[in-house]
């Protein structure tokens, strides 16, 4: 069943003294002001900070969505520095496994659909993306709702989709950004309880939160402030998955 | 991505706002059916005025009083008075030719107790019956004495008995009014809708005139017609003491130049009535690509989301596109049906034939997509364009 954890030695993202500056017209804000720190694979890691500490940016940048003004960013030894638009789409297509706060599924489109969809992008074959989707929703326990249509299922369904269609592509990580924010706490807990399984099972898992609730899921906390990490610490009141 | 898979997202999408893809449609759908009854009816139109010409026959040649009204400063020809009775006797001593006869036509009123319809007249002489190949089904045709003689007689055209008499009434021996003279009734023409009357009549009781609009000469074999035509020609430049052919107060032409005169008028107007047809479709191109504005930032956060998950500029940009194309494509299907049956039903009324050529209905599709590409295009561009981080971020 869950396999170990891995030995954690192989950096899946690194940081090296990344700076993050927005211009809007004449005014320029600086996010980020010099982050550095690495996430190997295998781990937990949950990413903490009130508003303006930088750290949607943080998961911008992890995510592939958005490049560094300056530093560097590496991805499984790839460095993701200046990469076109196109280019960066595919890395977050085979690298990338997103699950936001809401709008994570397609509307008026079927579960199986939402999550075949990455696959599509892929350009994999049909059969094929049939077989890991239905897969991949065994796995998060909805294999039933597959011909659901995606507005018609409950919010910790949704949740758990989105994670489906994440884990499809085999990414190197799954990048969760308040995965629990529109949730009540069971439906929160339950969700976070199925991300502590996947990363019992091997899968790297980076959590974007400002709740320490659920940052304490993670066996690693990194907390920014004001653009810099504040503290870097490995959790020493981590939640247990119920019954594990 | 394939692109059926990429088609039935489209028309998924597009049943979502069920209402307003089929609002949107209205327009193409309009512009091309318009284009298709135009098209169609003027190809039938076309089609039944060559019929008519050639049932003429191919070896009448038709000498029209007036300038050649092809060239610049043509003068309005029915109105001239340089064809005459003389001119007839010329022509006819020429070889070649079996018979010319003049024509008058003009337009009058006929009346039976009451019933009055407006037809148009034609002054025949009796050989015309033979050189017309007009079929009889009441009566006789009117004869060289009726034309002599002056006789108030008349044949009608079988539609003119039905608006007077009612369908199938038997006539001949009935009298009508032309004008308010009284005539009796000898005949009765199949599929016209002509009347025709003794030419001495027409010119003296109905007329007051002495001239011909025009004259029909009967050439002897339809190849000769050509050099029949300038033989013609030289005769009434001579007999009208005219030196120069500009100058010529009569024009001379052959039924073939007469068909491809009018087609070349009705393919003009054919050809204008479809660019106003085409404006609509422009107009409705312009409602698809307002709508698809909307819809695109409608749609921002699902277009960030597609990206988040790995769609490229050219994924989004298809997808949009696409739903266009579909818009226009289903829009131009049903137009097509709406024009063909619209078509059919307005040849019925017009007893003109239907005719819808092939080239039409591909063309007719082939611009729908032309319209769903060329106005899809800035707002697909504009949706493959948006920043993922702002298109997740879009409230």
């Amino acid at each position: 069943m869950a396999k170990k954890a891995l030995p954690q030695s192989q950096p899946i993202i690194e940081f090296k003294n990344v700076h993050k500056v927005y211009q809007t017209g004449p005014v320029s804000y600086e996010a980020l002001r010099g982050i550095t720190f690495s996430i190997n694979e295998g781990e937990f890691v949950a990413i903490m900070g009130p508003s303006g500490s930088g750290k949607s940016t943080t998961m911008n940048i992890i995510g592939a969505l958005d490049l560094v003004s300056s530093g560097h960013y590496w991805l499984r030894g790839k460095l993701i520095d200046a990469y076109g638009e196109d280019e960066l789409a595919e890395i977050r297509n085979r690298e990338i496994g997103f699950v936001f706060q809401s709008f994570n599924l397609l509307p008026r489109t079927s579960v199986l659909k939402n999550v075949e969809r990455p696959m599509m992008y892929a350009q994999i074959g049909k059969a094929e993306r049939r077989r890991r989707a239905f897969e991949s929703l065994d796995l998060v326990g909805l294999k039933d709702k597959a011909h659901n249509l995606s507005n018609h299922i409950s919010g910790g369904q949704i949740q758990r989709v989105a994670i489906a269609r994440a884990l499809v592509m085999r990414p190197a990580m799954i990048l969760a950004d308040e995965p629990t924010g529109n949730l009540d706490t069971k439906t929160a807990n339950e969700v976070m309880d199925f991300l502590l399984k996947l990363n019992q099972q091997g899968h790297t898992i980076v959590l974007i939160t400002h709740e320490s609730d659920i940052a304490m899921y993670a066996g690693r906390v990194i907390k920014l402030k004001d653009g810099l990490v504040e503290s870097d610490r490995v959790n020493g009141k981590l939640k247990m998955k119920k019954g594990s | 991505m394939e692109i059926v898979e990429l088609f039935y997202l489209a028309v998924e999408a597009l049943k979502t706002n069920l209402v307003r893809t089929i609002l949107t449609m209205l327009g193409v759908i309009i512009g091309i059916a318009s284009v298709i009854i135009i098209v169609s009816l003027g190809e039938g139109a076309t089609q039944s005025i060559v019929s008519e010409i050639s049932s003429f026959g191919a070896n009448i040649l038709t000498v029209q009083a007036g300038r050649n009204f092809r060239g610049p400063g043509g003068g309005g020809g029915s109105t001239v008075d340089s064809l005459t009775s003389k001119d007839v006797e010329a022509l006819k001593k020429l070889p070649n030719v079996v018979e010319a006869m003049g024509l008058v036509s003009t337009n009058k009123q006929i009346s039976y107790q009451g019933q009055a319809t407006q037809s148009s007249i034609n002054g025949v002489e009796a050989a015309y019956s033979t050189h017309h190949d007009l079929t009889l089904v009441q009566g006789s045709f009117i004869s060289e004495s009726q034309v002599a003689t002056r006789s108030k007689v008349v044949v009608l055209g079988d539609e003119v008995v039905t608006d007077l008499f009612g369908e199938g009434s038997e006539v001949v021996g009935e009298s009508v009014r032309i004008d308010g003279k009284s005539f009796r009734v000898i005949g009765v023409v199949q599929d016209s809708s002509d009347v025709y009357v003794p030419i001495e009549t027409v010119q003296k009781v109905l007329l007051t005139q002495n001239y011909y609009n025009s004259i029909e000469v009967i050439v002897s074999e339809s190849q000769l017609v050509e050099s029949t035509s300038t033989e013609v020609e030289n005769a009434l430049l001579i007999q009208h003491d005219i030196n120069l052919v500009a100058d010529a107060d009569f024009s001379v032409r052959s039924s073939q130049e007469m068909i491809s005169s009018i087609s070349s008028v009705t393919g003009t107007l054919t050809a204008m009535l479809s660019g106003i047809a085409a404006i609509s479709l422009v107009v409705g191109g312009i409602g698809i690509m307002n709508i698809m504005l909307v819809t695109v930032t409608e749609r921002t956060r699902e277009i960030g989301l597609l990206k988040a998950i790995g769609a490229k500029r050219v994924h989004i940009l298809t997808q949009f596109l696409i739903e266009a194309i579909v818009v226009t494509l289903i829009g131009g299907i049903i137009g097509i049906t709406l024009g063909i049956t619209v078509t059919f039903v307005a040849t019925q009324f017009l007893s003109i034939p239907f005719v819808v050529s092939a080239t039409s209905i591909f063309l007719a599709l082939f611009v729908s997509i032309g319209v769903g590409v060329i106005f899809g295009w800035y707002p697909a561009k504009k949706a493959a364009q948006l920043q993922p981080i702002d298109a997740l971020r879009y409230e």
